[in-house]
């Protein structure tokens, strides 16, 4: 009954709702977005349709740059960690028995769907001078008086990383459940250590998932907006902030439409870079 | 030793997950307007004011409105496109399931901004319904990715069973389909249901001087005077998502449907 092609035009009826409304109310104002970074601005937070490339042209500021850069850098440090810790976390996950996996899983769950502003209202609480870790720290004599860590980069860092974690263990978990046990059992027999046998059998064979792991947590810790400004200083602040402040607070819709493209772009090409390289490496060890 | 060591390395995990929301239930239970911990003095004043405040009522009831409906606009486009994507073979089949999972793939600012050009141009920019739709196509891709792993579990024997004996296709549906697709749906719900409730951007952008959600309210609370009551809305946030995907874990296939999770996969 399922795989056979469409008969007449009539069974094509219940994809017409679903596909009206994603193109009318994603495609179109995708392209509505595309459509206005080229648009011009008039002072007072109109615009008119046209066509020029002065926004991006005005893109070219150190402003911008730095804030591209920044956030590309920080996007790709925390998923750098949460891979490597993530990794042999959900090994740990997937050999542990299904009824303590769902267990974890629940948790994990609703930490990741937990709000940004939540998790960096948590996280500012555990790090401030008034109710945080460092009270801790005095009570067992380690510190003279409590301090406040934040806002910093470390702090910001911890924020991005504990909303990324939940998430990297789930797109993690499908490969490294689906892992035949006897792989690493076989090593185990031929002698090597526990150790071994996880960094050179299980990191090996899952080379690609770790590598299409790293870049689906880079493109989710790239939007991260709140988390900069509650755990971070302006100098922290990450390209959604810019973004959003450019629509919202200066009223220029071109230049806002201008940066979310160009930003789109850097990451797929980035993302592209990325799946590339990992291809190519996988070729020269196969 | 490697015993120990895992042990070890899981606790630190599971610490730091649990610290900032230790800390927080914490601070909800303070007796006076501060944000201290260890709690000075233990009352449930600020989950009453929750309830009871204006200020923090309306938010609730517009991020429970929001959060309802919006789902069930997503599951009533996953539903049909899933069946669809199913049933028949299409070349553009590929096409319709990434535009189904690009809205959550993308940064949110990226998706966020075009809703926002799109509902001021249109001129429906700052009202509630803006929210509820804009939320339906972020979040689709959930219903969309969960009942198509539910579609897929259906073992085709038993439809071409149904079909010797005699039933038509509308009662294959109901009998059949319908019963075996619906866990899925309602995990597919409860996921867009949750996320809805915590999202931020998208909501801001869209309507976020009048149809003020939790997270947005909280957020201006952040900026503009801090009081426990922000603790208390997060803890239930944490118990609200604890208990929904705790069901899910309990009457469901958690595992399978994580397994799915995974768009790389399709």
């Amino acid at each position: 009954m399922t795989g056979e092609k469409p008969k007449s035009l009539r069974t094509h009826l219940p994809v017409v709702y679903p596909a009206l409304m994603l193109c009318i109310f994603f495609i179109i104002p995708f392209g509505l977005m595309v459509a206005v970074s080229f648009f011009h601005r008039e002072p007072g937070g109109f615009y008119i349709p046209g066509f020029e490339f002065t926004n991006y042209r005005n893109l070219y500021t150190a402003l911008f740059g730095r804030t591209l850069l920044f956030s590309l850098y920080i996007a790709g440090l925390s998923a750098a960690v949460c891979v490597s810790i993530g990794f042999p976390f959900t090994y740990f996950i997937t050999r542990m028995r299904r009824r303590a996996q769902v267990v974890w899983l629940v948790f994990l769950m609703s930490v990741l769907s937990l709000s940004e502003v939540i998790v960096g209202f948590a996280w500012s609480l555990l790090l401030s001078r008034t109710a945080g870790l460092s009270n801790l720290l005095v009570w067992f004599g380690l510190m003279d008086k409590p301090v406040a860590w934040y806002p910093g980069f470390t702090a910001l860092l911890f924020g991005i990383c504990y909303i990324a974690f939940p998430y990297t263990v789930l797109v993690l978990y499908p490969s490294l459940s689906r892992l035949d046990p006897a792989l690493p059992e076989a090593a185990q027999t031929l002698g090597a250590t526990p150790i071994k046998t996880f960094f050179t059998v299980i990191v090996g064979s899952l080379r690609n998932a770790i590598v299409a792991s790293f870049v689906m947590v880079f493109v989710f810790t790239l939007g991260v907006y709140l988390l900069p400004q509650i755990l971070g200083r302006p100098r922290h602040w990450t390209l959604s902030v810019l973004i959003t402040d450019q629509a919202i607070y200066q009223t220029n819709m071109p230049m806002a439409a201008s940066m979310a493209i160009f930003f789109m772009f850097v990451s797929l090409m980035l993302v592209l870079l990325t799946m590339v390289i990992g291809k190519g490496k996988q070729a020269k060890s196969a | 030793m490697t015993k120990t060591l895992r042990i070890a390395f899981l606790s630190i995990i599971l610490m730091l997950l649990c610290g900032p929301l230790v800390i927080v239930s914490g601070v909800s239970l303070n007796a006076k307007k501060r944000l201290y911990f260890p709690p000075d003095g233990i009352s449930l004043r600020w989950y009453q004011e929750l309830l009871t405040e204006k200020s923090w009522m309306v938010p609730v009831q517009n991020s429970l409105t929001v959060a309802a409906t919006s789902s069930l606009i997503a599951l009533s486009i996953a539903l049909p496109l899933a069946y669809f994507l199913w049933r028949y073979r299409v070349f553009y089949a590929r096409a319709l399931y990434t535009l189904g999972i690009s809205p959550f793939i993308l940064p949110p600012v990226i998706t966020a901004l075009g809703f926002l050009s799109f509902w001021v141009t249109v001129g429906f920019y700052g009202k509630m319904i803006t929210t509820m739709i804009s939320h339906a196509i972020f979040f689709v891709t959930l219903p969309l990715v969960t009942i198509s792993l539910g579609f897929e579990s259906i073992d085709h024997e038993l439809i071409e069973a149904a079909e010797t004996m005699g039933a038509d296709s509308k009662t294959v549906f109901r009998t059949i389909i319908f019963p075996m697709i619906r866990p899925y749906m309602i995990s597919g719900y409860a996921f867009a249901f949750v996320l809805s409730l915590n999202e931020y951007i998208v909501a801001y952008m869209v309507a976020g001087f009048t149809v003020e959600t939790l997270p947005i309210k909280i957020f201006n609370s952040l900026r503009y005077g801090y009081t426990p009551v922000m603790a208390s809305v997060t803890v239930v946030f944490v118990l609200l998502a604890t208990i929904i995907f705790g069901l899910i874990g309990r009457f469901g296939d958690l595992p399978k449907l994580m397994g799915a999770m995974n768009p790389e996969e399709k």
